[in-house]
């Protein structure tokens, strides 16, 4: 067992646990995007960032995937947490300005409209379908293409992928979903524009489309 | 090299090589590195190979194709020994005339002497140029003495025996103490303690543990790595070895730059050389030790020298940075406990072992030990590859070992440490260079990039330029990183094209903050560097640009105005005739005018207007 303080608490939680892990189960609220609690946690999004104090020493880390350490201070809800959270939030409600998962995170911060120029994205590259598809359905059908600002969810070499069983799970676990399963068309939300991307019938259950 | 069977048998070898050698004789070495290649040294090579064989030389004098002196600038570089000269920027047809004078006569060729700009003094000694009289070689000693792709001149300057020392009278435990103990620090970038590094990973639970050195050095610009690859890779290797024996780790990767082929070349001879002589694979040195080392070719992105997204790379994943913990020292390849550190920190190594971890502690200044290998880019009158002890002041790379700066123009600053380095201000030109004095300025050491600008760089300019160069090569994963640095790109961009807005400094420190507090990796939590310190010690250059609408230092085209000042003007017509837009008219004779509409700031009639050197400037810049 470890023990180590979260905003003034005083918590004891197995070994191996991160400080999300820790948050939640102590119902601590910490914003998550990328985060899936059936996943491995890759650390993208950086909105669950906290304070840690470790021998003294202040750092902001990202809470999914910095595991608790005996003797820690968390901070979750600092001034300068807050802040960071804020400019993380405006800069992809500025990448996706419609996604309405992101406006409900931003709503508790206070922001209505980014200050960066809006973009027309739905895909915030949280990589939630990538993991997914890696580490649930076992077949790494989609993968990310491109790098920096360019960065896409594409299939392998963006073609249509062969290895793709249509199960449709990544296009469920998608938090940015604002399209319906049964709307073939909305699923090019997810691997991109073009004919080549287009989903297909599920070859498992002939019914759903991914 | 004949194969050698244990470790007092290295010595022996290394006689009978010397034994076949007259240490009189007189050599030529010619720089055959990527520098010196590119504007002819292989040429001359075969230009002294041919013209030595036709004067019946052959067997007398030694020819050597060697790695870069750092002097690249100036190359090809001949240098003759015994005496040392050095000839510069010589061509296949100075061959006869060098043979004929320095090692058939004893004279000089004076006209491929290095001239000391400064005194208008020919140099004739490759140690009296104050390009190489300041610097410490430790880890570039042997560059331009030995043929990287022979064995036997490596073993034949002390090469191995400091593997031999390691493997035959200390302990895996010694070994680490001593790195310890001579204060090490990683050159790859943070400067982490080698020894400590070490240690971590030696404790680390596991059968199996790896070695990584990384050779991706992505920093435009560069190129200290690709040096001690291509000119001396048996210390790189040799720094592996011994790495090898005190982790108790059996293999080793390289993980070497597309774009560098002859590194990649020089460090496989070595490999297959090491080898063939008992010195890599099994039973080393007839010892239990065994060591075996694979070259895995980098996939050309910067962000792919970041040791997480490099190891991903070795293990054919995508090349992206994954959080840490865990450290590569407990889970690294394959899950194992693996050690990566940078080319030049495993080429320190066999120094270390060799001389004593306290005599490599006496090097350099109170926390950063050793010497550093540095690029010298830039605004200065010489250029090239420096190796230097810790601590020493910028104003003596830049004025003694760079010569100043060059056309009279003032210096300004010094960006350390590659693309998500700072800019250091004339401020602080005293300032010791060491991973405790650059941070404290806002700066890194990195790779060792040192680019120097003169008063015609625009501060403003240049943070854009190198935020434009992270963007392109952030990974994509994280928030800050990708969007930040973009964001960050786009304020710059309004503000060096004369749009920019009360505010946007601001803006910019705050995404600077964030950007650096909540990046996943190294390249995100460094990418401000360059805004923040540009901020800090220009400020008023940004707030001529956002406020004013005017760049000091006349760079940013947007606000650059040409007209013609009237009584300057002879009414030539150069102008009229050079502006490829025809904006200029007026009659010959008469002040000509600057159509503003017209003009598309190329600034050609500035160039050709003859009466600036006159009359100042019959354009103005306004
Ligand atoms: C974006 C990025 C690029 C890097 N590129 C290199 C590189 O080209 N070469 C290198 O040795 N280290 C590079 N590093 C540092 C490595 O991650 C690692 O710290 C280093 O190889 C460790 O070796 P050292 O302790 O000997 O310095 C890079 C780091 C980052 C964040
Ligand atoms: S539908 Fe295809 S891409 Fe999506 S999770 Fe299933 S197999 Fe992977
Ligand atoms: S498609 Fe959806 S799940 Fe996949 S990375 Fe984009 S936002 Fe995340
Ligand atoms: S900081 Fe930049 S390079 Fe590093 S993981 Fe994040 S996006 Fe990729
Ligand atoms: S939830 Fe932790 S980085 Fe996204
Ligand atoms: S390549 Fe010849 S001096 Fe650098």
């Amino acid at each position: 067992m470890i023990t180590f303080k979260m905003d003034r608490r005083k918590l004891k939680v197995d070994e191996e646990v991160s400080i999300l892990e820790a948050a939640r189960d102590a119902g601590v609220y910490i914003p998550t995007l990328c985060h899936h609690p059936a996943l491995e946690p890759t650390g993208a999004c950086r909105l669950c960032i906290v304070e840690l104090e470790r021998n003294g020493r202040k750092s902001h880390v990202a809470s999914c995937v910095t595991p608790v350490e005996e003797g820690i201070v968390v901070r979750t809800d600092t001034p300068a947490v807050r802040d960071i959270r804020r400019t993380l939030l405006d800069l992809l409600i500025a990448r996706c300005p419609d996604v309405g998962i992101l406006r409900k995170l931003a709503e508790p911060l206070g922001i209505k409209e980014s200050a960066f120029s809006p973009e027309n994205e739905i895909c915030f590259l949280c990589g939630i379908c990538v993991r997914a598809c890696r580490e649930i359905v076992g077949v790494e059908a989609i993968g990310f293409a491109q790098r920096g600002i360019e960065s896409r969810v594409l299939p392998p070499f963006e073609r249509p992928s062969s290895r793709c069983i249509g199960c449709g799970t990544c296009t469920t676990v998608c938090p940015a979903r604002t399209f319906d399963l049964a709307k073939v068309d909305a699923v090019v939300a997810l691997h991109g524009e073009g004919e080549d991307n287009r989903v297909r019938r599920c070859i498992v259950c002939e019914e759903h489309y991914s | 090299m004949r194969r050698v069977s244990d470790i007092a048998d290295l010595e022996k070898a290394r006689e009978e090589i010397l034994r076949g050698r007259d240490p009189d004789a007189p050599m030529v070495a010619v720089c055959c590195g990527t520098g010196c290649v590119a504007c002819g040294g292989v040429k001359v090579v075969d230009a002294f190979r041919e013209e030595l064989e036709s004067r019946g030389l052959s067997s007398k004098v030694t020819l050597l194709a060697t790695g870069c002196h750092g002097f690249c600038e100036r190359g090809p570089l001949v240098v003759v020994r015994p005496a040392g000269i050095l000839y510069q920027q010589t061509k296949p047809s100075d061959v006869a005339e060098i043979i004929e004078t320095s090692i058939e006569g004893d004279g000089i060729v004076e006209r491929l002497l290095y001239v000391d700009l400064s005194t208008g003094e020919r140099i004739q000694r490759e140690e009296d140029v104050p390009f190489y009289r300041h610097q410490k070689r430790l880890v570039l000693d042997r560059n331009g003495i030995i043929d990287p792709t022979s064995i036997d001149d490596y073993v034949a300057t002390g090469g191995y025996a400091s593997l031999a020392k390691a493997l035959g009278s200390m302990t895996p435990d010694g070994v680490v103490g001593e790195v310890k103990k001579s204060g090490l620090r990683g050159r790859g970038g943070a400067g982490f303690p080698t020894g400590l590094k070490w240690e971590l990973c030696r404790k680390s639970p596991g059968e199996t543990r790896y070695l990584i050195c990384n050779a991706d050095e992505g920093d435009p610009g560069a190129y200290m790595d690709r040096s001690i690859l291509e000119g001396n890779p048996h210390s790189v290797l040799e720094g592996m070895l011994i790495g090898g024996y005190a982790l108790g780790a059996r293999e080793g990767f390289i993980y070497v730059r597309e774009e560098y082929p002859l590194a990649v070349s020089h460090f496989s001879k070595a490999l297959t050389a090491a080898e063939e002589a008992g010195l890599l694979g099994e039973d080393i040195l007839g010892t239990d030790f065994s060591f075996s080392v694979t070259i895995s070719r980098g996939a050309g992105a910067f962000v792919c020298g970041e040791e997480t997204a490099l190891m991903a790379s070795i293990e054919g994943r995508e090349g992206r940075p994954r959080p840490r913990p865990p450290y590569p020292a407990e889970s690294g390849l394959w899950g194992c406990p693996t050690n990566i550190n940078n080319v030049e920190t495993w080429a320190n190594v066999p120094r270390i072992v060799e001389k004593g971890g306290k005599w490599y502690a006496s090097l350099g200044t109170d926390q950063s030990k050793g010497t550093k290998i540095f690029s010298l880019v830039g605004k200065v009158v010489n250029t090239g590859l420096i190796e230097v002890p810790m601590g020493m002041s910028l104003r003596d790379i830049v004025f003694k070992i760079g010569g100043g700066v060059p056309g009279g123009k003032a210096f300004k600053a010094v960006q350390s440490g590659g693309p998500s380095g700072g800019c250091i201000p004339e401020s602080l030109i005293d300032l010791p260079v060491d991973f405790e004095a650059l941070a404290e300025a806002g700066a890194i050491m990195g790779s060792g990039g040192l680019i120097v600008m003169d008063e015609d760089t625009c501060m403003v300019d240049v943070a854009r330029y190198f935020v434009n160069f992270l963007q392109e090569e952030s990974c994509g994963k994280c928030t800050p990183c990708r969007e930040g640095i973009k964001r960050m790109g786009e304020i710059l961009t309004d503000i060096v094209e004369a749009r920019g807005k009360a505010g946007d400094i601001e803006r910019l420190e705050q995404l600077a903050y964030v950007i650096r507090e909540a990046s996943l990796c190294g390249l995100g939590k460094t990418a401000p560097n360059p805004v923040l310190t540009t901020i800090r010690y220009f400020r008023d250059e940004y707030e001529s640009h956002v406020l004013h609408k005017r760049c000091p230092a006349k760079v940013c085209k947007a606000m650059i105005v040409y007209r013609v000042v009237a009584d300057r003007c002879t009414g030539c017509q150069r102008c009229v005739k050079a502006c490829p837009v025809d904006a200029i008219s007026g009659p010959r004779s008469q002040p000509h005018n600057v159509d503003l509409e017209k003009c598309i700031k190329c600034g050609a009639c500035y160039e050709v207007c003859k009466f600036d050197a006159i009359a100042g400037d019959a354009i103005y810049i306004e």
